[in-house]
């Protein structure tokens, strides 16, 4: 906003040249990621709704509690950890899945919507290149999304630790044990792990739907999920083989056991409420072929959907 | 300086051939009015000009291959692309920051300073504004846009006349200095025949007419001939002839000035009915090659 370009003297054609290098390349992309912010409000505006809904259904459950929430005493002690985090992790899990669906069906419109309403025209005219483009739409489901879940869900879990102490205090009961025992920035550190590896793992999904919704001219949903279930059914009826189908199973639901150590070190399984970080495995995710794989393929995807933009008109 | 300098200029979408050989040179400070029928090949050449499509032959617009070269072009280069492209769901203030955002060249006070001439609020979405707003919002982003090329098409498409008219003005006004070059098409010929100081006919893919307004007023001559000279200037060849009011209008090409005045009335012939004429004649060399 503060570019000078008004005070450039007209006549001087070198300082002219200049003029461009004194914006750095990131500019565009930044104010590219706000636009899409601006055009696609459900990035926010849904995970806010949810997390508003799951408080009040959580305060529901504080005035009328039900009967397995009444207290600790029938609980083994061993598990009183996991019944205490488990609002927090449901919180978190809801948040998740929902951030899951915006970011699905952000995707499948964002190189479409531009080409329906003809704005590709308009941005076009602006020095932003495609792949600038590409990156800006890319980053909603990769990065900003993820952070917004992030900050959504904290503030939510310490709304409802706030709840549940003024309930408690309310009652006439006390709050230590809850303080105590609640590994509230355990699990929020866990869900950042699970968020980053997520996202990862996903990251060749949300690539080929962008793809898919720079490519179709219409039916994107159609476009984006039957081409693979063809593949894995054409397999299946030539071969009597399913290994491209469980490759998309594995993409679907893969990451749990190379991102975490599912056993735990007494041998019982790790119950998805509360996972410890002990039981966080990133070198072993890091080291996996799947998130290599996976994440190679997601390049491509976004250097086709740059290139197929610089070709594409409105439709 | 050539702006855009072509030369063997090609499309062609499977069988059709929307630019057919197309040799062009546009210098500095000009304002040329690109003149066809609908599929014409004015829109391709445009885009080809933009760096939207591709294209066979040579194309260098300020100097650089707009296909490949297209992000370093748009820094010099701004377009309207047709009426309504701006996107529906964006708010006027939101507009001001993008380009500001991205836009090296873009002074946001000059922006700011023509939209305070509007009725536009910068709290409005596009979509509150009616067609003729839009449109002055748009042309005010792009006139704050410090480009060396601007093209337009079909800038005033749909827009009662008070809005076509401010359009032109504050473009001729405001906007272009001698250093700027604006490339316009449209089909509201009349309106633009004291704006430009070029034009160019086009027709299926090919240039049918290229000169300068100067140019133009010199060579063309359109004459209302009293009837009992119509032998006399028909001998001279006239390239069109119509009716009208019982009076025969008759347009030459290259006929001296002084001969005409002894058949009728003089002036020189607008742009719509110059097209009329030349299309004609392409039309009848098109349909004598058929026949042969």
């Amino acid at each position: 906003m503060s570019t000078p370009s008004g005070a450039i003297p007209e006549t001087l054609s070198a300082a002219q040249a200049d003029a461009p290098s004194a914006m750095p390349a990131t500019r565009p992309l930044y104010w590219s990621m706000r636009r899409e912010v601006w055009e696609n409000r459900s990035i926010y505006i849904a995970p806010l709704a949810v997390a508003i809904l799951g408080l009040c259904g959580f305060l529901v459950s504080l005035i009328w509690p039900v009967k397995h929430e009444t207290g600790l005493m029938g609980i083994d002690p061993a598990y009183h950890t996991v019944a205490l985090a488990m609002p927090y992790s449901h919180a978190a899990m809801l948040l998740l899945l929902t951030g899951l669906i915006v970011g699905i069906f952000y995707c499948l419109d964002a190189l479409h919507g531009e080409r329906r309403d003809r704005s590709i025209l308009f941005w076009k005219s602006l020095p932003v290149s495609d792949l600038t483009t590409v990156l800006a739409k890319a980053a909603i489901p990769l990065l900003v999304l993820p952070l917004l879940l992030f900050a959504f869900t904290v503030v939510m879990q310490l709304i409802m630790l706030l709840l549940s102490i003024a309930a408690l205090l309310i009652s006439g009961g006390s709050a230590a044990t809850l303080w105590r025992q609640l590994p509230l920035f355990q699990l929020q550190f866990v869900l950042l792990y699970t968020l980053a590896v997520s996202t990862l793992w996903y990251a060749p999904i949300y690539a080929w739907l962008l793809l898919v919704s720079g490519w179709a001219r219409r039916a994107i949903l159609v476009w984006a999920v039957l081409p693979p279930l063809a593949i894995a059914a054409v397999e299946w009826i030539a071969f009597h083989t399913s290994h491209f189908g469980s490759l998309l199973l594995n993409r679907l639901f893969g990451f749990a056991p190379d991102a975490y150590l599912l056993t735990m070190p007494d041998g019982s399984v790790v119950d998805p409420h509360f996972i410890p970080v002990s039981q966080l495995a990133p070198g072993r995710f890091l080291a996996s072929p799947g998130l290599w794989i996976g994440l190679a393929l997601a390049v491509a995807f976004l250097a086709a959907a740059v290139r197929l933009r610089r070709y594409r008109e409105p439709i | 300086m050539n702006v855009i300098e072509a030369h063997g200029l090609r499309k062609a979408f499977g069988k059709t051939i929307a630019l057919d050989r197309v040799d062009l040179r546009i210098e500095e400070g000009r304002i040329l009015g690109l003149i066809g029928p609908n599929g014409a090949g004015k829109s391709t050449a445009l885009n080809a000009i933009l760096g939207l499509t591709s294209y066979e032959g040579e194309l260098k617009v300020l100097g650089r291959d707009p296909w490949n070269e297209r992000n370093e072009l748009m820094r010099d280069v701004c377009f309207i692309a047709d009426v309504a492209v701006l996107p529906r769901w964006l708010r006027v203030s939101q507009a001001l920051d993008y380009v500001a955002g991205v836009h090296p060249r873009f002074d946001r006070a000059k922006a700011e300073s023509l939209l305070a001439r509007t009725s536009i609020k910068h709290t409005s979405k596009i979509r509150e504004l009616s067609k003729g707003m839009v449109t002055q919002l748009h042309l005010a982003l792009v006139m704050a846009i410090d480009a060396k090329l601007l093209v337009l098409d079909e800038p005033t498409l749909g827009l009662d006349l008070l809005y076509r008219k401010q359009f032109y003005d504050s473009l001729l006004n405001e906007y272009f200095d001698r250093e700027r070059t604006i490339v316009v098409t449209t089909h509201q010929v009349e309106e633009v025949q004291h704006v430009l100081t070029d034009v160019m006919f086009i027709n299926q893919g090919r240039i049918v007419l290229n000169c300068s307004m100067d140019q133009f007023e010199t060579r063309y001559q359109e004459v209302m001939v009293h009837p009992e000279r119509i032998a006399a200037a028909r001998a001279l060849k006239p390239i069109h002839e119509r009716q009208l009011f019982g009076r025969s209008i008759l347009i030459f090409d290259g006929v001296d000035r002084q001969q005409l005045a002894a058949l009728g009335e003089v002036r020189t012939p607008s742009i719509a009915d110059l097209f009329v004429a030349v299309m004609g004649q392409a039309g009848a060399a098109g349909q004598k090659g058929a026949a042969l």
